[in-house]
């Protein structure tokens, strides 16, 4: 179970994102993606997400395009984006039943989901009442109530107070120990021990010479 | 439960809670209809001319009303992208959100217009075809909407724009309903007229799904 990127490139808009991005996730590995604004940590994550085509390049699971079984690929990854996908009439309960029950699969760990970020004092609350940190909270609480190998994060401790930090590292820590792995994208310094770091202004493709010819 | 049963039932869940959207376009429905004597006149005679054609627009209308319902909410707040990472495809997703849709619009529309067709005078024996024909036609109404919503996501003025793509694709399904119960009012045959009705819910229920899923993979882009 890998993941394994091949100089990769993305455009927006009609124009070069990164370009030559490769690296490789072992079971068990995180990638911590940093760099300026702009500079497609949001794009790479959609690109992995399959949300977004890429430009050019690979993205390999277990050995294999993405492109050749996406059902397979899709239910094995989780992207949390920045918007958190909840709806105000519906408490944190419904919604991570509903986000499990759309992934099909076994029996969801709804409880276990809002342990882990300490939500049961808020499960049956509508959403609209919930705080943009515990909004996040929910948002990241799907990533149990399904388990799923891959994690693709953008900023997921933007809103999160110190103790939500904590316990998203404790919960990448545990997702890792089990041989999932994680891309995190974040400004924020996450405590995500033995993480490969990825600085994407270093693939900014208008840097690369034969890109900035053929702008 | 199945993913595609969770999004017919979340989508209900939003329908019945977020401020009562069915208890809005029923009352929007009834009021069209409400309206139209005092546009036309108080004559039965008229109305009755024209009642099957009154309730027909009123719920083309209120089908309109409600598409914004279809996407935009998970457009805004990152829905989609879960959607499009569900075990579904994105074809069957937009089939149970229109089958949610049409649960919470087509289906009650046609249960209460029996009542709005006694207050526009029309022929009792006319009323079981105006309801079989929205019970046949509504569905095209829920599908064929929701290419026109997916394809204005992103879009500055959505409503306006999706019932200016929408209401021409309901022409069909207006003109063969309306005489369907034209017929049964002169002693025609309405088999003919529910047939091809019947045709157009039946070959939106395929190619809808099609369109508005590539409309939906434009706007997560």
């Amino acid at each position: 179970m890998t993941l394994s990127v091949e100089e990769l490139a993305c455009w927006r808009g009609g124009r070069p994102v990164f370009a030559g991005l490769s690296f490789r996730l072992p079971p068990g590995g995180a990638l911590l993606l940093t760099g300026s604004n702009g500079s497609g940590k949001s794009s790479l994550l959609r690109v992995l997400a399959s949300l977004l085509p890429a430009e050019s390049g690979a993205v390999d699971w277990r050995g294999a395009p993405i492109a050749d079984d996406l059902p397979g690929y899709r239910a094995a990854l989780h992207y949390v984006g920045h918007l958190d996908a909840l709806k105000p009439a519906l408490s944190p309960r419904e919604t991570l039943r509903f986000s499990a029950a759309l992934r099909g699969g076994g029996a969801p760990a709804i409880d276990a989901a809002l342990a882990c970020f300490a939500l049961e004092d808020v499960a049956e609350l509508p959403c609209r009442w919930l705080s943009a940190g515990q909004r996040r909270r929910v948002a990241l609480a799907r990533l149990i109530a399904a388990p799923a190998p891959l994690w693709l994060l953008d900023e997921p401790a933007a809103p999160l107070d110190r103790d939500g930090e904590a316990r998203l590292a404790e919960a990448i820590a545990a997702h890792r120990a089990g041989g999932g792995m994680a891309v995190v994208a974040t400004h924020a310094p996450l405590d995500i021990p033995e993480a490969n770091a990825l600085v994407l202004d270093e693939f900014a493709a208008a840097a690369m010479p034969d890109w900035a010819e053929a702008l | 439960m199945t993913p595609f049963l969770a999004v017919v039932g979340r989508d209900l869940q939003l329908a019945f809670r977020q401020g009562g959207e069915i208890g809005l376009v029923i009352g929007f429905f009834v009021l069209a209809v409400v309206l139209y004597p005092f546009g036309v006149g108080p004559e039965p005679e008229t109305l009755r001319r024209i009642g099957a054609g009154i309730l027909w627009v009123a719920a083309l209308l209120s089908a309109v009303l409600s598409l914004d319902r279809l996407f935009a909410a998970d457009y805004a707040d990152g829905g989609l992208d879960l959607l499009a990472v569900s075990a579904l495809p994105l074809e069957i997703v937009v089939l149970a959100k229109c089958a949610a849709h049409w649960l919470a619009t087509g289906l009650p529309l046609t249960l209460i217009s029996p009542f709005l067709a006694v207050l526009v005078d029309l022929d009792s024996s006319a009323i079981p075809v105006l309801m079989l024909t929205l019970l046949i036609g509504t569905p095209a109404l829920s599908l064929l909407g929701a290419i026109a919503a997916a394809l204005t996501l992103g879009a500055r003025r959505p409503g306006v724009l999706s019932s200016l793509l929408v209401l021409p694709l309901y022409l069909p399904p207006l003109i063969f309903a309306t005489a369907a119960v034209e017929a049964s009012l002169t002693g025609a045959a309405v088999r003919p007229h529910l047939l091809l009705l019947g045709a157009v819910s039946l070959a939106a229920l395929p190619l809808a799904p099609l369109a508005a899923a590539a409309g939906l993979r434009q706007a997560l882009d």
